[in-house]
């Protein structure tokens, strides 16, 4: 009886194949995006997890400087009065290789734990031998030819000797020292304060803290990965549902045959779980391979934002594949759940009413609208109530699917407005057909409504930064012309000699030291010259009055947005910056792209305080056209590099390309949901179409040509697209300004301004009608070339 | 004569390849004003035949000509516009349009046909019986119901010619007696010619003329 049973259901699917294929498409659609989203995270998780691990309990404690970089003579008197510390060599490469340089011969105990097993191996002599030995990641050995695989190491990282180090990096520094446990320590050994007062004690950070940091990109991600899979499970419970009414009679069949509700709910839930878990294996593959598609453009993203490297090659997880099957099956389940629940309650004896679906929702439109205002009264509640990060995600989450369940209510009482407005019969038709055609349609509708505003949202917010960070750039990169000493010696003679240059106008210096900011961790305090390049362009937010002429007396401070929004600090309040200095704060300003706290006070004050600030970098003002023979001469006389020297316009667009990057990742979600969207159109319309037979067929037989009926049907889903794009406009907003104002704030420390682009959203409105026109193109193509006979057949009930 | 039908062939494709004809040789004319009763047994070519008098298909030879104008030779957008504005179909399943409510139902072919009379129109409502039911949506309606808002959509552009297939197959006896009743004397009232696709003996009866076709020939 099972097996008759089940033959028969799927007999529907073997009559069916497009509508199988929608349902098929659709789970694994919605498995791809989201499991592409989880691969990414997972192999994010897992560089920042070997990152942390590299960190073994026994790693030995840092020694730093405020200034970065630590003068050899520092590190030879710790060694002179005893202490047991290790320099560390660290700079760049021309390849963009981080390199660390590090002395093996004294070397605490667990300080590469990575190495330690290749290390122990090595003779003494093989390192101090020339060439130095070199170790890399595996897939950083492109940038290093030379280096020995050793995968533990983080990518883009280099280790080798301190001579090694310093050859590949001549412009590093000895960034910080190792120092060997206490236990290793000689007992005589005088005080850490006495010997390098500069110096601060700490334990090292790792992958634990960039995990941190990058948590709200991730959640981004993660975020748009479960709007994917909701546009793609809209896809399978549309085609669940119809497939549910088209077997209605056989259902009513085979229980007035003699199946138990009970083994034909079984039947076909088993049924849904074998359609999961085919299409959820396909999606895995679709995930894979966008993941890995997608991984450069992230791991730029993360590198550009908070300098956490992620490898280049995405490795298989089968956690992440179960995982993946598990939320398809899921998803399955839930969006058949309806179908499920009508089946258990099907009437044996009830007439066929083919329209019933419909009917019903039809009646729960007004209770499913009530619902999405609660949602996105719920969501907008969240901000105060749970606030951070969660709170914006809740925002954002009410708001999107608020509007999409009050969607369908909003179409028709607009298709309804529409057909009373209409004069001629077939304008009549045109919508009154349109609001009867909405059930069906709706799921994929709310879809196109959801990529569309994430579109208008995200590209709002992602335009608005661009613009704002642009000028921020101009305001903040206003010197013509960077330049950076090797030595302190160097610096004073290359600022005598900018002094005697005619085209000089002015010489700003650079200068900053690291220091602990209102406990949130170390942040960069500068100096800055009292100079009209700053007075005329620095973007401040809040200001007290006559701000910059007390911080040119040097009792006065100024701090970046992060810092005032995350220690609640503003200007009237006051900041420690060295035990004996804690200045008035006079005014915020904007720092855009910046992850961590920032401050500037006058040149001289931070001099006084920390003499040791290396005073290597400057910006030099200078006509533009001056440039290239203020480069020479610099060169020519201090034999600088290249990179030494760096006109605002390189740094600009460095700045920018990093932006673009950052952003890429968010555009091809954009238009990878906006397809999904469309795509939901068509398989919708496919379905539907014939089950519209009997609804157009009259109107064909009543003197309508097929031509024109097809036009026709090419501008009702038009109309519809172009309905739900014009509510999707102010939902679109609403998302922008939840991103900079809630969500952008808590995750980056600073408010971005809003800017409206109509132009983008003309382009969207055309994308979307567009998209809506491609998905019904071979739908009412269809319909055109229906041939009479095919009409004819919803007629007759004989030949 | 209003309708002519001249040696009517039809055939259909078969799934097993091949071909089955439907209507071998049919020929019949109407005149204005006659009813007309087409009897047969199930798969002998009723429908069909009425569905080509209609303009809704094309024979594949002989020919149909409506008021002396060559019907089934005409493109599609011709027989479209004979059918909005000549004839006027009524079907065994209704084939009301669900999306629009009983009094647009009414008049949507009158409408189509650029010959909207209100006052036709609500003359129609009250003689079928359906001027308190203007406002509803016709699912709501009994099965008599819609056939005969379905008989008024047919008679609310007053065509010359009326279709209609198996009209009252799918009603009950009083039903069916009230609907044919009501059909003929609109009919009548508007001049139009009355060709009824029917199994029952009632319906042949009360037309003025009947033609039997057995096997896709008029015996």
């Amino acid at each position: 009886m099972t097996r008759a049973a089940l033959h028969a259901l799927l007999s529907h699917w073997r009559r069916h194949p497009g509508q199988l294929a929608t349902l098929l498409l659709g789970i694994a659609i919605a498995t791809a995006l989201f499991s592409a989203v989880q691969a990414i995270n997972a192999e994010a998780r897992a560089s920042y997890a070997a990152s942390e691990a590299t960190l073994s309990p026994d790693a030995p404690d840092h020694l730093t400087s405020p200034a970065g970089r630590i003068p050899m003579q520092t590190f030879l008197a710790l060694r002179a009065a005893g202490w047991q510390v290790s320099p560390v060599w660290e700079g760049e490469t021309p390849e963009g290789l981080t390199v660390q340089g590090y002395d093996f011969l004294t070397l605490p105990m667990g300080s590469l734990p990575d190495l330690a097993p290749t290390l122990a191996q090595m003779p003494p002599s093989a390192l101090i031998t020339l060439p130095p030995p070199q170790w890399a990641a595996p897939e950083s050995l492109a940038a290093a030819p030379q280096a020995t695989p050793a995968p533990g190491l983080a990518p883009g990282l280099l280790v080798t000797t301190i001579d090694g180090a310093m050859a590949l990096a001549p412009s590093g520094a000895i960034t910080h020292l190792l120092v060997a446990p206490d236990a290793a320590q000689p007992l005589t050994r005088p005080p850490l304060a006495e010997v390098a007062p500069t110096l601060t004690r700490s334990r090292p950070q790792g992958g634990a803290e960039i995990a941190r940091l990058t948590r709200s990109f991730h959640l981004n991600l993660t975020a748009f990965g479960l709007l994917s899979f909701a546009v793609g499970l809209f896809i399978a419970h549309g085609a669940i549902g119809l497939a549910f009414e088209q077997r209605r009679p056989m259902f009513r069949t085979l229980r007035a045959l003699g199946l138990s509700t009970r083994l034909l709910a079984a039947l076909t839930l088993a049924e849904l779980t074998a359609f999961a878990l085919v299409a959820g294996t396909l999606g895995l593959a679709l995930g894979h391979v966008t993941a890995a598609a997608l991984l450069p453009d992230v791991s730029a993203s993360l590198r550009g934002l908070y300098g956490a490297a992620l490898p280049g090659q995405l490795a298989f997880r089968p956690s992440w594949a179960a995982t993946g099957l598990a939320i398809a099956l899921a998803g399955t389940l839930a969006a058949g759940a309806g179908a499920l629940l009508a089946l258990a309650r099907l009437p044996i004896l009830a007439s066929a009413k083919p329209r019933a679906w419909a009917r019903a929702s039809t009646r729960s439109l007004a209770l499913q609208a009530a619902a999405g205002a609660a949602l996105a009264a719920v969501g907008a509640a969240a901000v105060p109530l749970i606030g951070g990060l969660p709170g914006g995600f809740a925002l954002l989450g009410g708001l999107l699917l608020g509007a999409a369940l009050a969607l369908p209510a909003l179409l028709a009482a607009l298709l309804a407005a529409a057909q009373h407005l209409a004069r001629r019969p077939l304008a009549q038709w045109l919508w009154a057909d349109a609001r009867q055609q909405l059930p069906g349609l709706r799921l994929a509708l709310m879809a196109l409504l959801l990529a569309l505003a994430t579109n208008i949202g995200v590209g709002t917010m992602v335009s608005s930064f661009r613009l704002t960070f642009t000028g921020f750039l101009d305001q903040r990169l206003v010197s013509e012309l960077y330049v950076t000493a090797r030595s302190e010696d160097e610096a004073t003679r290359l600022r005598a000699f900018l002094d005697t240059r005619p085209e000089v106008q002015a010489t700003l210096p650079i200068w900053h030291v690291d220091v602990p900011m209102a406990d949130q961790g170390a942040g960069e305090l500068y100096g800055v010259a009292d100079h009209p390049t700053y007075r005329d362009n620095w973007p401040l937010l809040s200001v007290t009055p006559g701000a910059w002429d007390r911080l040119a007396t040097g009792d006065a401070v100024m701090i970046n947005e992060q810092l005032a929004r995350r220690a609640a600090l503003g200007p009237g309040d006051t900041l420690q910056l060295a035990p004996d200095w804690q200045p008035e704060i006079v005014a915020t300003y904007s720092d855009y792209g910046n992850p961590g706290p920032q401050a500037i006070v006058s040149v001289p004050a931070l001099t006084r305080h920390f003499p040791d600030v290396p005073k290597l970098r400057h910006g030099i003002r200078v006509a533009p056209d001056d440039i290239p023979t203020l480069t020479a001469a610099i060169t020519d006389d201090f034999g600088l590099p290249a990179t030494a020297l760096v006109p605002n316009a390189e740094i600009k667009a460095y700045s920018l390309a990093i932006f673009e990057r950052t952003f890429a990742v968010t555009a091809a979600l954009n238009a990878l949901t906006l397809g999904v969207a469309a795509l939901a159109i068509l398989t919708a319309m496919l379905t539907l179409s014939t089950m519209r037979l009997p609804q157009i067929a009259p109107v064909w037989a009543m003197g309508t040509t097929r031509a024109r009926l097809a036009s026709l049907e090419a501008l009702r889903t038009l109309a519809l697209a172009a309905f739900t794009a014009l509510f999707a406009l102010p939902l679109g907003l609403a998302l922008a300004w939840a991103l900079l104002a809630v969500v952008n704030t808590e995750a980056f420390g600073w408010r971005l301004p809003m800017f409206l682009f109509p132009g983008q959203w003309a382009l969207l409105f055309a994308t979307a009608l567009a998209a809506a026109a491609l998905a019904c193109f071979w739908p009412v193509l269809k319909l055109r070339r229906t041939q009479p006979a095919t009409f004819l057949k919803t007629f007759a009930s004989e030949r | 004569m209003l309708l002519v039908a001249d040696d009517i062939h039809k055939t259909f494709p078969l799934p097993s390849g091949g071909a089955q004809a439907v209507l071998s040789g049919v020929s019949l004319a109407l005149a204005p004003g006659e009813t007309l009763a087409l009897t047969g047994e199930s798969g002998s070519g009723k429908s069909t035949l009425l569905h080509l008098l209609a303009g809704l298909d094309r024979p594949d030879s002989g020919s149909v000509t409506l008021g002396g104008a060559p019907l089934s030779t005409l493109p599609d957008a011709a027989r479209a516009e004979a059918r909005r504005t000549r004839i006027g179909l009524v079907f065994q399943q209704f084939n009301l349009i669900p999306s629009l409510d009983v009094a647009a139902n009414l008049a949507f072919q009158a409408r189509l046909a650029g010959r909207h009379d209100e006052g036709w129109c609500a003359t129609l409502a009250e003689r079928l019986g359906l001027a308190p039911h203007l406002s509803a949506w016709p699912e709501t309606l009994s099965g008599g119901q819609q056939q005969r808002l379905a008989i008024g959509r047919a008679l609310a552009a007053k065509p010359p010619l009326i279709l209609a297939d198996e009209p009252t197959g799918n009603l009950d006896e009083e039903n069916a007696a009230t609907v044919l009743a009501l059909m003929l004397e609109l009919a009548a009232e508007t001049g139009a010619a009355l060709v009824t696709v029917t199994h029952s003996a009632t319906v042949a009866a009360a037309m003025s003329r009947r033609l039997h076709l057995s096997r896709g020939k008029l015996a």
